[in-house]
């Protein structure tokens, strides 16, 4: 028996997509290997016996419950542990993001077992299950088998499609857990502030994405003459290097802690191709960078690269779009 | 207080990083330095100790990794840290992030650190996770990707982007945490700095001293293997220009873009 277990990220009483795509992968492949998937939520009251059924949807067999502290990761092991110990789960899987990231590495402690992350695809070997796990700036595929009791497996975001396999109710098993003292160390003061404007970059058929490289907030200037002169559905997107240093409002961020988008246009300004951003925009129809480092990661997954300075570059293509769209 | 900085040797930015196809891991050979992510954690700590809210006693850098890796340790040193641990052995060759975070927290558990300090990510394994492997064996509350870190009594007020925006979180002591570029400038060491680095004591210590399990290290105790490596599908390799001259450049984008009918 192979069962696999899915911590399932839910905010404001709804669940995560990327956890959603977890449970699909883990009901997928644990079918493939002769076991079921189970699902574990930890948080407050908005975890109702009705939101928590609707896992079934996705084909989950029982899910999870602990009265926990929401958005901090070692209550959320303190858990697994508890259910894996008690169940026998050979897998874990979690779907991107970051506290994924951080439960799976944490529970890999705990429980002595293997743990990969970044993975974009699980299959079936025999009765096992592999992970894949792109590498070396995303160059080669690195195949993780695992031995021991545990096997973790921790997704790159938007790897595992959210698929409804399923049509009756998830059993809901509540567990009383007892937290470790490490646990209750931490506390959390605020979730999920939304620093700087509320700006819509998902909806948008051009986005220009602005990094470091754009110098100084100010720079930003330049981005936003540029998504004004495509005119109608464009706008300006930022890495998470700039939103971090305040240049930039969080709702416009693309990447692992951000957005995920796919425009018809995504042109990156300044923006070096970290694997963390390029999980956003990876699926946008076309993509072009401006960059002064020929050896920049982003150029290996462009259509067009122009390896210059932007402070030239971006003016000047600004006045060429807006005489074209006057002519 | 006392507070351990993990540091790493990574191959350097311009060095072309592969796989050794005999070995199946990593080739780590050519030319090394400190992780660059690594500054940010020592200057978070010096920025500590010179704050002044806390009284920092030491700061101690952490490495583990072949002999080379004294290197990073003598970075570490130049960028502030009062003396460095460097836990060496050939049973650790080719452990795992579990084994590599298992043998890292025994290293750390002779210190007892009220605060273990790490750089968000490594530079070449493209790993963030260490921190929390880290964390759980020492039995401490972990926080990774840290942009904001604040003394608040015997506690640590910390920010981080996680999923869903900005959360601040407090911690209490002792406590391990990883900390993401943005929330420092490092320091550029000083010459005196650099040449005194190599005389501020450095320990090396191996798998025995620190108590670690062999069963638990290396290859044979690491619970992941990566035997197989194979190619991702082939991308069409895009168009390059090289600016040179900035109207023509714009030229070419602009009848590219119309080509495609994106204008
Ligand atoms: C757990 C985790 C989650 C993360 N989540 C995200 C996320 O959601 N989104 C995200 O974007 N990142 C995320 N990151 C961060 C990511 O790893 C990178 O650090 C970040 O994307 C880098 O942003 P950047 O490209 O703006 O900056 P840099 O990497 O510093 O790149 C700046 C680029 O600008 C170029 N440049 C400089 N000056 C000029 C000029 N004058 N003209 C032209 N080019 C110039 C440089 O050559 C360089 O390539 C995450 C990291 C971790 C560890």
């Amino acid at each position: 028996m192979s069962d696999v277990l899915v911590y399932v990220l839910h905010y404001e009483g709804a669940f995560n997509k990327n956890s959603l795509g977890a449970v699909s992968e883990g009901v997928a492949r644990a079918a493939e290997v002769g076991g079921a998937c189970d699902a574990v939520v930890v948080g407050g009251t908005d975890l109702s016996d009705e939101l928590c059924r609707t896992l079934g949807r996705y084909g989950a067999r029982r899910v999870f419950r602990a009265e926990g502290p929401e958005g901090l990761a070692q209550p959320v092991v303190d858990v697994m542990d508890r259910v894996i110990a008690e169940h026998g789960h050979r897998y874990a899987i979690f779907g991107g993001g970051l506290l994924g990231f951080e439960i799976g590495a944490g529970l890999a402690a705990r429980r002595q077992a293997g743990v990969t992350m970044e993975v974009t695809a699980v299959r079936a070997d025999g009765d096992e299950l592999v992970a894949e796990r792109p590498i070396l700036g995303d160059s080669k595929i690195s195949v993780s088998h695992y031995r021991g009791g545990l096997g973790i497996i921790i997704g790159r975001i938007n790897a595992f499609e959210v698929r409804e396999s399923g049509s009756a109710d998830a059993e809901v098993v509540d567990v009383a857990v007892e937290y470790s003292p490490w646990s209750r160390q931490a506390e959390m003061v605020s979730r999920g502030e939304q620093r700087g404007a509320d700006v819509d970059i998902e909806g948008a058929d051009v986005l220009v994405a602005g990094g470091r490289g754009l110098g100084k907030a100010e720079g930003f200037e330049l981005a936003e003459a540029l998504a004004a002169a495509f005119g109608g559905n464009s706008a300006v997107a930022a890495t998470r290097a700039v939103v971090d240093a305040g240049w930039y409002p969080y709702a416009a961020q693309i990447g692992q802690t951000g957005k995920t988008v796919s425009p018809k246009l995504y042109l990156a300004a300044g923006i070096s191709g970290a694997i963390q951003h390029k999980v956003g925009m990876q699926s946008s129809e076309n993509i072009v960078a401006i960059n002064k480092d020929a050896n920049a990661p982003i150029f290996e997954f462009s259509d067009l690269g122009i390896v210059g300075d932007l402070n030239k570059i971006l003016p000047k293509l600004t006045e060429a779009i807006r005489a074209r769209k006057a002519g | 207080m006392k507070i351990c900085v993990l540091v790493k040797e990574v191959p350097d930015a311009a060095v072309e990083k592969r796989i050794n196809a005999s070995t199946g891991r990593m080739d780590r050979s050519g030319e090394k330095n400190l992780n660059p992510y690594d500054t940010h954690a020592i200057e978070a700590a010096m920025q500590l100790r010179e704050g002044g809210l806390v009284q920092v006693d030491e700061i101690v850098a952490v490495t583990m990794g072949p002999e080379s890796a004294v290197r990073a340790l003598h970075k570490a040193v130049s960028l502030g840290a009062d003396r460095s641990v460097h836990l060496s052995d050939e049973t650790l060759a080719g452990s795992d992030v579990a084994a590599t975070g298992y043998a890292l927290a025994k290293a750390l558990e002779r210190e007892s650190p009220d605060l273990v300090l790490l750089g968000q990510q490594s530079d070449d394994g493209e790993c963030y996770t260490i921190g929390a492997v880290v964390a759980d064996h020492l039995r401490m509350p972990s926080l990774t990707q840290v942009v904001k870190l604040d003394v608040d009594g015997d506690a640590l007020r910390l920010e981080r982007q996680a999923e869903y925006g900005y959360d601040t979180v407090r911690v209490r002591l002792p406590a391990v945490i990883s900390v993401g570029d943005a929330i420092n400038e490092p320091r550029y060491p000083s010459l005196k700095a650099i040449m005194g680095a190599k005389k501020k004591p450095l320990e090396t210590v191996d798998a025995g001293a620190v108590g670690i399990d062999p069963a638990l290290v290396g290859a044979d105790g690491s619970r992941v293997q990566c035997g197989e490596f194979k190619d991702p599908p082939a991308k069409a390799a895009g168009q390059i220009i090289e600016d040179e001259n900035t109207d023509e450049t714009v030229e070419k984008i602009v009848a590219w873009l119309e080509e495609r009918k994106l204008i």
